[in-house]
């Protein structure tokens, strides 16, 4: 009888079976809240879970499923956990030099532009934007879409508020990326809080949005959707991308991470990457 | 578990930081171009450097030396270097994953995060590698290597630029090997079963 346990059932790893109470988990959730995490790459969810897990009181995912399926808090304090996301301002300081020299540019033949910033975390990247923009004389010429999963993220998003040890690095970033002000001039400095010009948030929307579940939005000249698939499966990543595309007006301009590529994709034909290793891609105008 | 010589790896995982480009130079440098399994590195590198450190290596190791891309497969005889400002994971696929999660031990890339994914991906098919370096980072993922059955080497301390890496992980583990920067490209080529290739730079 044991040796038959031993080599039908029960022979799953330690590592197996937290695979698979994550599967279990997951599809529960997707049933129960909607929340759609089925596709997300394995290993940076795994570590996410086990981490929110060591923080809990349950011992295995399978006791906490009982309670994260009927207690709609408990899921929020999971979701945090799932979809936390660092920023900084300006990161990366090289692709926003890009964006200041090559993408905005052509923003300025246009009217009016629409930028969605998909995927915004507490806002870093959305500022630096409204920042870039101001500086280049665009003011009153745009609208910035910024969304995120999270509402709680979202909430903090509005407040525009950091902590005044990250400032150091963001104005590092800043002049880095070309910065044409004293950075000083964007945030002011409370305790150990900087918060951020409020006039600075005109004309940008900070909004709740599911990439792997919502619709998409009309029309942006921009999108950034930058170390946000990262964290997608190869099918997830292809559903996602093909809802920024739809959502990107024929020349428009599509930004990913430093180490992201279209390389691949169904849809790298409709794209050219402005110049190598920048990931700004743009559409072209021929591509349905 | 059989000795160590007649065990089938899979992967290898290194953890270096402080002294790194010099001891990946010298183990890289004298592996042979065929080494048959992947060699996947986290080196503590400042969060704005781009792929130098990669090319640098390539053009003087006749093993293929590379910064990892996201969703990459991994393939034999090539080393993958964790970007910048990047954890790199790999799944048990065999694909390589990047994240922007926080800084784990002040580092990302951090030796912890790869090494923890790689000993679930793994298992017992898995070489862990802790070399020269200031701080802790690497230990804990050490011991999960072991704790999974994978094969633990550290770097001898009184071998390395910086000891506090190793003697971290010395402080939780005692490993199959302790061996010097000078010994261990034979070490790998007798684990893998490949010749080893006297280095001649």
């Amino acid at each position: 009888m044991r040796e038959y346990w031993k080599n039908g059932w029960g022979t799953m790893t330690a590592s197996e079976l937290i695979d698979l109470e994550i599967k279990l988990l997951m599809e529960g959730i997707f049933q129960v809240y909607g929340y759609d995490f089925r596709e997300y790459a394995e290993a940076s969810l795994r570590r996410r879970m086990t981490q929110w897990l060591s923080g809990s009181s349950f011992a295995t995912l399978s006791e906490a499923q009982s309670r994260l399926l009927r207690e709609p808090a408990l899921f929020e304090n999971l979701l945090r956990g799932i979809t936390v996301n660092v920023s900084e301002m300006f990161r990366d300081p090289s692709f926003f030099k890009v964006l200041r020299e090559r993408v905005i540019p052509h923003l300025k033949t246009y009217p009016f532009v629409r930028i969605w910033h998909a995927g915004c975390s507490t806002g870093e990247e959305a500022y630096s934007m409204a920042i870039l923009l101001r500086e280049e004389g665009m003011q009153g010429r745009y609208r910035i879409y910024a969304t995120d999963i999270d509402a709680e993220v979202i909430r903090r998003a509005q407040e525009g508020i950091y902590p005044l040890q990250e400032l150091q690095r963001f104005t590092r970033n800043y002049q880095q990326a070309g910065g044409k002000a004293s950075f000083a001039d964007y945030y002011t400095a409370r305790y150990n809080r900087a918060i951020i010009d409020p006039s600075l948030r005109e004309n940008l929307v900070f909004a709740t949005h599911n990439l792997a579940v919502d619709a998409d939005f009309g029309e942006m000249h921009l999108i950034l959707c930058r170390n946000v698939m990262i964290y997608f499966n190869p099918s997830l990543k292809e559903k996602v991308l093909n809802l920024l595309h739809s959502s990107l007006t024929p020349g428009g301009f599509l930004c990913l991470g430093a180490k992201e590529s279209l390389n691949y994709r169904q849809l790298a034909s409709c794209y050219n990457e402005i110049s190598p290793r920048t990931q700004v891609y743009r559409r072209s105008y021929g591509c349905p | 578990m059989a000795a160590p010589e007649n065990r089938i790896f899979k992967a290898v995982v290194i953890g270096v930081s402080t002294g790194g480009v010099m001891a990946l130079k010298q183990i890289l440098t004298a592996l042979p171009a065929d080494f048959p399994i992947p060699i996947l590195v986290v080196t503590h590198i400042t969060p704005t450097a781009d792929d130098g450190l990669a090319q640098l290596l390539n053009s003087q190791c006749s093993i293929r030396v590379k910064e990892a891309d996201e969703e990459e497969l991994l393939a034999p005889a090539t080393v993958y270097l964790a970007p910048a400002n990047y954890h790199l994971l790999v799944e048990r696929r065999g694909i390589l994953v990047l994240s922007v999660d926080p800084p784990v031990n002040f580092a990302r890339p951090s030796v912890d995060v790869l090494f923890e994914s790689a000993a679930e991906a793994f298992g017992h098919s898995l070489i862990g590698i802790i070399l020269t370096g200031a701080g802790h980072d690497g230990s804990r993922g050490l011991l999960q290597i072991r704790q999974a059955g994978g094969l633990v080497i550290v770097q001898d301390p009184a071998d390395a630029e910086m000891d506090s890496m190793p003697r971290k992980a010395l402080e939780l583990l005692v490993p199959d090997y302790l061996v010097s920067l000078a010994e261990l490209p034979a070490l790998l080529c007798r684990l893998t079963h490949t010749t080893h290739q006297v280095n001649v730079i």
